[in-house]
């Protein structure tokens, strides 16, 4: 394994090698099975100041390290970045295209990357973007970074904008009567004026809603929230409240070696899923995420991953496995490919880095 | 070898008469767009209805190696949408419907053509609404919004365009058509739809856009401040994002662009005044009266000696008319002039206003501040009277030095303009010649013959007639105003 700690090695090892695959914090290792290439000793805050609510920092930094330093300021990443207890970093997030359940509020992890600088499958470096929080100059190549797997480069540096910090949050556990309810639930919720911080939904039929702000205002929206349901609803606060979303970032919620897997889908594709889901003998943990944009499954070990087609096929969707032994973690059908393979002949014409 | 004749006779099989445009009566008023200092000649323009139009003409021009460029209301401030010369335009209004309108999964799709406002028209009545507002919003379409990535008031909290396009259909320039995203919030696999929104053009023709809704603020809380000085408004600004507030917009106009706004509109603004900020919280009513206590508190630490609170929705309109009128409304205080749409990190905003001070007074040329304080996106109106010789290239040398001025500060030389044709040449400055050629590289990958939009954004390619500068025709008739 390669552990370069500059650009310059970086550029020697992808023009030296027939082939490079990375890896950051090795928590998503359906990614990352038989990576050459580690971005462990390329860690660091490069530019941070906090009056400027955006930072720069070297690829192979942890979340953890931007979460703690930001919230020394009070501010912190809205795309709520997943795996942060677990070591994830930065590039690794980037290249995943991953944002947690707190995406729902402000955008995800493509709305907050700025700036970039990588290193290409040909060994070039290029920087695309800017360290402003608006720019509109030239291709912007940092969004095709995001999900990008690093097929289109090593990433080095990476630049985002961050917003200030909620001062409290609070959450509501809603457990409705039946799915029908639920998702009716949800979407109300996602289209109300209350301006939640996260809203996901838990099979059967339990709905998470969580709003953030200022400590002050927050006892009149939970009050007014509670209102909109005359299902069951828990109020939760403090340490529980952190510890819910928590659980869900960090997906505490996934049994032993169960595999798990991405699916972005649209609310209206719920009722579906879940008919797929009743459908067949096995038991699959799973959580709509983002107002029901983001399906996350915990794959049991003895369902053959390849049923997952059938529902894939089904919803008309891609989905993305972050742990586990896959042949290749890209499953369904590629979307736009005509488009992706035209760009990807400039960043990697030889094909040298793989996903 | 294939000639521009067989070219047109094969449009005119797709083509009736009245929609295959070459008098020259008929294209003279697609010679230019919203930046009037540059025009050109093209050889025809089509006006297609359906997508299916759209591609075949793409098709063609590929056939015949035509160079082509697609437009909407051509508002551009870049001269994004000035034609190719001698080439095709696709003019893109007729394809204004909205496809598929979805209030409970909060998104629309549209067509190209479809003017900017009319989707939070549509969605008004749901309590959504579509959250880009660029000044031109009730002229401009969304096909361009998609291709400049453009901005507007109100990005300081939800961003720009890119930010609120999930999907896009596109024709690619040699016709092969691709879905990119699709109705999801999230997407695995690189985010193309990204990529492709802001790319001038460069990289086909939208036909379907697929864009999120957002619900509407409960409340709004509109406030003006007034300051003897520019430099204490722009403080202010700094000390209103350290609060941790997150406002949905915060802009600053300097005296000449109040005096504008008030001749043009009666705006109203504090005769003494050398700056006024615009503050507007948005969201829950609680949150916004817990917000407004602690926004006041902070307006005055930052010594406004004046404020002004919009009491209802008239009132708040009253400012945003006002704020939104700036630029056209300059038109009055001179004959021409010219915007720039710079942008410096947003601790830097009273140094960079200093510096345009300095240089107004060096250049003894007047500039106007209009600018996106929250995000450090300045728009300074440089005037000046083209009929004098040499003013003009005067007042250009003043708005390249404010450029480099931006850049110099780690900023950029477009926060929501794009490139387009104005400022190619400082693309290098800003970026450096390998990324440049990486971009260009791009483009011929996506590209090879340069067909689309070709000599926008990346610094190469011929330049059009640098004309005198005046407002758009719709600007002096009040329709369009400039962000």
């Amino acid at each position: 394994m390669e552990t370069p700690t500059s650009t310059k090695d970086i550029q020697d090892v992808v023009k030296s090698s027939a082939h490079v695959k990375v890896t950051g914090g090795g928590t998503k290792m359906a990614l990352s099975e038989g990576a050459t290439l580690s971005t462990d000793r390329l860690r660091g805050v490069l530019e941070y100041e906090a009056s400027e609510f955006t930072f720069t920092a070297l690829s192979g930094t942890s979340l953890h390290e931007i979460a703690e330093l930001l919230g020394k300021h009070r501010q912190f990443m809205p795309f709520d970045p997943p795996l942060q207890d677990a070591g994830a970093t930065l590039g690794g997030t980037v290249a995943a295209g991953l944002s947690g359940p707190g995406r729902f509020r402000y955008g995800g992890i493509r709305d907050f990357l700025l700036g970039v600088r990588l290193v290409t499958g040909e060994g070039r470096i290029v920087f695309g973007g800017s360290k402003v929080v608006k720019n509109a100059a030239g291709f912007d190549i940092p969004k095709l970074m995001v999900g990008g797997l690093g097929r289109m480069g090593v990433l080095v540096e990476l630049t985002f904008k961050v917003f200030p910090a909620p001062e409290s949050y609070v959450s509501l556990r809603i457990d409705c009567a039946d799915l029908a309810n639920s998702i009716d639930m949800l979407t109300r919720l996602a289209v109300s004026q209350f301006e939640l911080a996260c809203l996901d939904f838990e099979p059967p039929h339990r709905i998470w809603v969580r709003i953030g702000g200022l400590t002050d205002a927050l006892a009149g929206r939970v009050e007014r929230l509670r209102q909109l349901s005359a299902e069951t609803v828990q109020v939760i606060r403090g340490e529980e409240d952190e510890s819910v979303w928590r659980c869900a970032r960090e997906f505490d919620w996934l049994p032993k070696q169960h595999k798990l897997v991405k699916i972005p889908v649209a609310p209206h594709q719920i009722s579906a899923a879940e008919q797929w889901f009743e459908s067949i003998d096995n038991i699959v943990p799973r959580r709509y995420s983002v107002g029901g944009n983001m399906l996350w499954i915990a794959l049991p070990p003895e369902l053959p991953a390849d049923r997952l087609n059938e529902l894939l096929t089904q919803l008309r969707r891609q989905g993305l496995a972050l742990t586990g032994n896959w042949p290749d973690p890209r499953l369904g059908n590629n979307v736009g490919a005509a488009f992706q393979e035209r760009l990807l002949s400039v960043f990697d014409p030889e094909g040298k880095l793989i996903p | 070898m294939m000639s521009a004749s067989d070219f047109f006779k094969q449009l005119a099989r797709i083509y009736p008469a009245d929609r295959l445009l070459t008098r020259q009566a008929q294209i003279a008023p697609y010679e230019s767009d919203g930046l009037t200092a540059f025009r050109a000649k093209p050889a025809g323009i089509v006006l297609p209805e359906t997508q299916q139009e759209v591609i075949d003409t793409v098709c063609l021009c590929h056939q015949y190696a035509f160079p082509f460029m697609a437009r909407g209301s051509g508002t551009s401030l870049s001269g994004g949408s000035v034609p190719v010369r001698d080439g095709l335009v696709i003019g893109l209004n007729r394809l204004n419907r909205i496809l598929q309108y979805e209030p409970v999964q909060r998104l629309a799709v549209v067509e190209p053509g479809v003017i900017n406002l009319a989707v939070s028209q549509r969605a008004a009545g749901d309590s959504l609404y579509y959250a880009p507002d660029p000044s031109s919003g009730p002229v401009c379409t969304l096909g361009g919004n998609v291709a400049f990535n453009s901005g507007g008031a109100h990005c300081l909290k939800y961003g720009m365009t890119a930010n609120h396009v999930l999907g896009i259909k596109a024709v690619l320039p040699d016709g092969k058509v691709c879905q990119l995203g699709g109705d999801s919030l999230e997407m695995t696999g690189p985010d193309l739809t990204g990529m492709f929104v802001g790319s001038e053009g460069l990289f086909g023709v939208a036909l379907e856009i697929t864009l999120r809704l957002l619900p509407k603020p409960e409340v709004y809380y509109t406030l003006q401040a007034a300051y003897d000085s520019l430099e204490k408004a722009g403080k202010a600004v700094a000390l209103v994002v350290a609060s941790g507030l997150l406002p949905g917009a915060m802009e600053i106009m300097d005296r000449l662009s109040m005096d504008a706004a008030d001749a043009a509109v009666g705006a109203g603004y504090p005769a003494e005044a050398r700056a006024i900020l615009i503050v507007e919280l948005e969201g829950p009513m609680e949150e916004v009266e817990v917000e407004r206590v602690r926004l006041h508190e902070v307006i005055e630490r930052s010594g406004a000696y004046l404020t002004y609170v919009a009491q209802n929705a008239e009132e708040r309109l009253k400012i945003w008319k006002g704020r939104k009128s700036a630029f056209s409304a300059v038109g009055r205080l001179s004959p021409d002039f010219i915007v720039q749409d710079g942008v410096v990190p947003r601790t830097k905003l009273g140094e960079a206003l200093a510096e345009i001070d300095r240089l107004s007074a060096k250049y003894d040329i007047r500039v106007a501040n209009v600018f996106h304080a929250g995000d450090g996106n300045l728009h300074p109106l440089i005037m000046f009277d083209g009929r004098q010789p040499g003013a003009l290239e005067k007042a250009e040398e003043l708005a390249g030095e404010i450029l480099q001025f931006c850049i110099d500060l780690g900023g950029s030389i477009t926060g929501e303009h794009g490139v387009g044709l104005e400022k190619r040449g400082y693309m290098l400055r800003m970026f450096g010649a390998d990324d440049v050629e990486f971009m260009h590289r791009l483009r011929r990958a996506v590209d090879p013959l340069e067909l689309a939009n070709r000599g926008k954004m990346l610094p190469d390619a011929e330049a059009p007639a640098l004309m005198s500068r005046g407002p758009h025709p719709l600007e002096k008739e009040g329709i369009i105003s400039r962000e």
